[in-house]
């Protein structure tokens, strides 16, 4: 079991859509809001997604494919 | 010995020990050293920081490792030149250029990872790791070799063969990852995240940091003890920018210079401009960007000290440039002919700031102002070479010569 901590970026046209209540249903991950800023255009939640690792992936890339933006909760860690 | 106390959440306040940890698990802010601030004060001198060695451990009390077994190959006390000619150029007669390319391997990044690698040792690791688009995997090789300690960089797979090159000469495990940004940065945030090693702008990022305050020290010794008037810093992650500053304020602290006034300016190049781009927008949240642009060693889409550098900018009246990859390529060949220095791309994007922000009013004519010039032109030749002019091709005759040198372009015969 792994844990993983992002920052999901959510646009406009996701605000009212429950991601995190279909990760949970779709996948086998643990989500756990540890932070968030949310209004009617936009928001942001640094979410715990505890799993499989391959499984934490896959509902990552799900997350994605929908048009949430996933991040390091640090910031990039490529640098220059 | 160092002063350095604790870790401590830039958010919250917590405390933590002096660990490879970097973000509070309370609140996820980041995590910075602390210091016995009045052990410093009661230490130091300018007499004694003026007679140790030219290089970044001569300010030893405000670094959090102990500088007597510090991995060092030399970093820092770079030289900073009045640039009159490129200040003529521009309109500012007391600009100054922080030459960070004659560090050991031309960039400042040895200076972050000088402070990194050292702490990294004493915290018990044997392996020195990163992430990057060059200059930081240069110098994460070059302290690993220097130390006996062993490397793993990560780079992307479309390089400048410069920067690969620039590695690879140190025979670290080099890593080159196909594959867009956003998944280069996923890989190695999982791999950071998994295995024992020393990353050193992730699990020692705390330390790692400390290391560009070492530009706000110099600049403000070298400039006779004071602050100058107005920095402009090219903001990647945006860590240097902040440090800067909190240099010339450590200083004030103790004691050596006089409480700062500096303005802060940042510049970004277009293509990656998440901090210019909340700037324009008067924005204090900064929305993370794919980057698109020349500048790879800016070129940083979410950047961790985004926020920071954005409280910074209107804390001290400062002000941040974004110029394209056209304006980039004329900045480096602007500092190359007025001033003798050949800068990496990331160069051209402060001196071409320079210029914008002076042509908009942003920066006073009086003011004393310091550009950082942060890694050297070999790394990014490919950037320039085709806008350069051709050389004279002759017989080895002086008839050939001479017909040549009186035709050569903008030359009447």
């Amino acid at each position: 079991m792994a844990v993983q901590r992002l920052r999901f970026t959510f646009p406009t046209d996701l605000i009212k859509e429950p991601v995190i209540y279909l990760i949970g249903q779709q996948f086998e991950v643990i989500t756990n809001i540890r932070m968030a800023d949310v209004d009617e255009s936009t928001g942001w939640v640094i979410l715990e997604l505890e799993g499989d690792t391959d499984e934490i992936a896959r509902s990552v890339a799900w997350a994605e494919s929908r048009g949430v933006r996933v991040d390091p909760i640090t910031g990039d860690v490529i640098e220059g | 010995m160092t002063y350095a106390q604790n870790l401590r959440c830039r958010e919250c306040s917590r405390d933590y020990p002096l660990a490879a940890l970097h973000v509070c698990e309370f609140c996820f802010g980041p995590l910075e050293v602390v210091y016995d601030d009045d052990g410093i004060k009661a230490a130091v001198s300018r007499e004694a920081i003026a007679s140790r060695p030219a290089n970044l451990w001569r300010y030893r009390e405000f670094l959090p490792c102990d500088a007597d077994t510090a991995i060092n190959i030399g970093a820092g006390f770079t030289p900073l030149i009045h640039a009159k000619n490129l200040g003529k150029a521009l309109g500012l007669p007391n600009l100054y250029i922080k030459n960070d390319t004659a560090n050991p391997t031309w960039s400042f990044k040895d200076r972050v990872v000088a402070i990194a690698s050292s702490r990294a040792r004493e915290l018990g690791y044997e392996k020195l790791a990163c992430a990057s688009t060059g200059n930081l995997a240069n110098s994460v090789s070059a302290h690993a070799a220097a130390a006996g300690m062993e490397a793993v960089v990560v780079i992307p797979n479309d390089l400048e063969a410069g920067k690969v090159l620039g590695s690879s000469i140190y025979s670290p495990t080099l890593v080159k990852v196909a594959g867009n940004y956003d998944a280069v940065n996923r890989l190695c945030a999982e791999l950071a995240g998994t295995r024992n090693w020393a990353f050193v702008n992730v699990n020692v990022r705390p330390y790692y940091a400390e290391g560009s305050k070492t530009l706000g020290y110099e600049v403000a010794e070298q400039l006779g003890w004071r602050a100058p008037d107005h920095c402009v810093v090219p903001i990647a992650s945006g860590s240097l920018f902040v440090k800067i500053r909190k240099g010339l304020n450590e200083f004030a602290k103790a004691g050596l210079i006089d409480e700062p006034q500096t303005r802060m300016s940042g510049a970004q190049a277009t293509g990656c401009s998440p901090v210019a781009t909340a700037w324009a927008e008067g924005s204090m949240n900064f929305r993370p960007q794919r980057p698109d642009t020349i500048a790879k060693s800016l070129a940083i889409g979410n950047p961790a000290d985004g926020y920071y550098s954005l409280v910074q900018l209107k804390d001290t009246n400062g002000a941040c440039a974004s110029v394209n990859d056209d304006e980039i390529v004329a900045g480096m060949k602007l500092l190359a002919e007025t001033e003798g220095i050949f800068a990496e791309t990331a160069g051209g994007v402060t001196v071409a700031s320079v210029k914008q922000l002076a042509a908009a009013g942003r920066i006073d004519p009086d003011e004393l102002v310091v550009a950082f010039i942060t890694g050297a032109g070999f790394k990014t030749a490919e950037a320039v070479a085709d806008s350069l002019g051709p050389a004279l091709e002759i017989d080895a005759t002086v008839e050939s010569f001479e017909a040549a040198y009186e035709d050569r372009e903008g030359v009447p015969a």
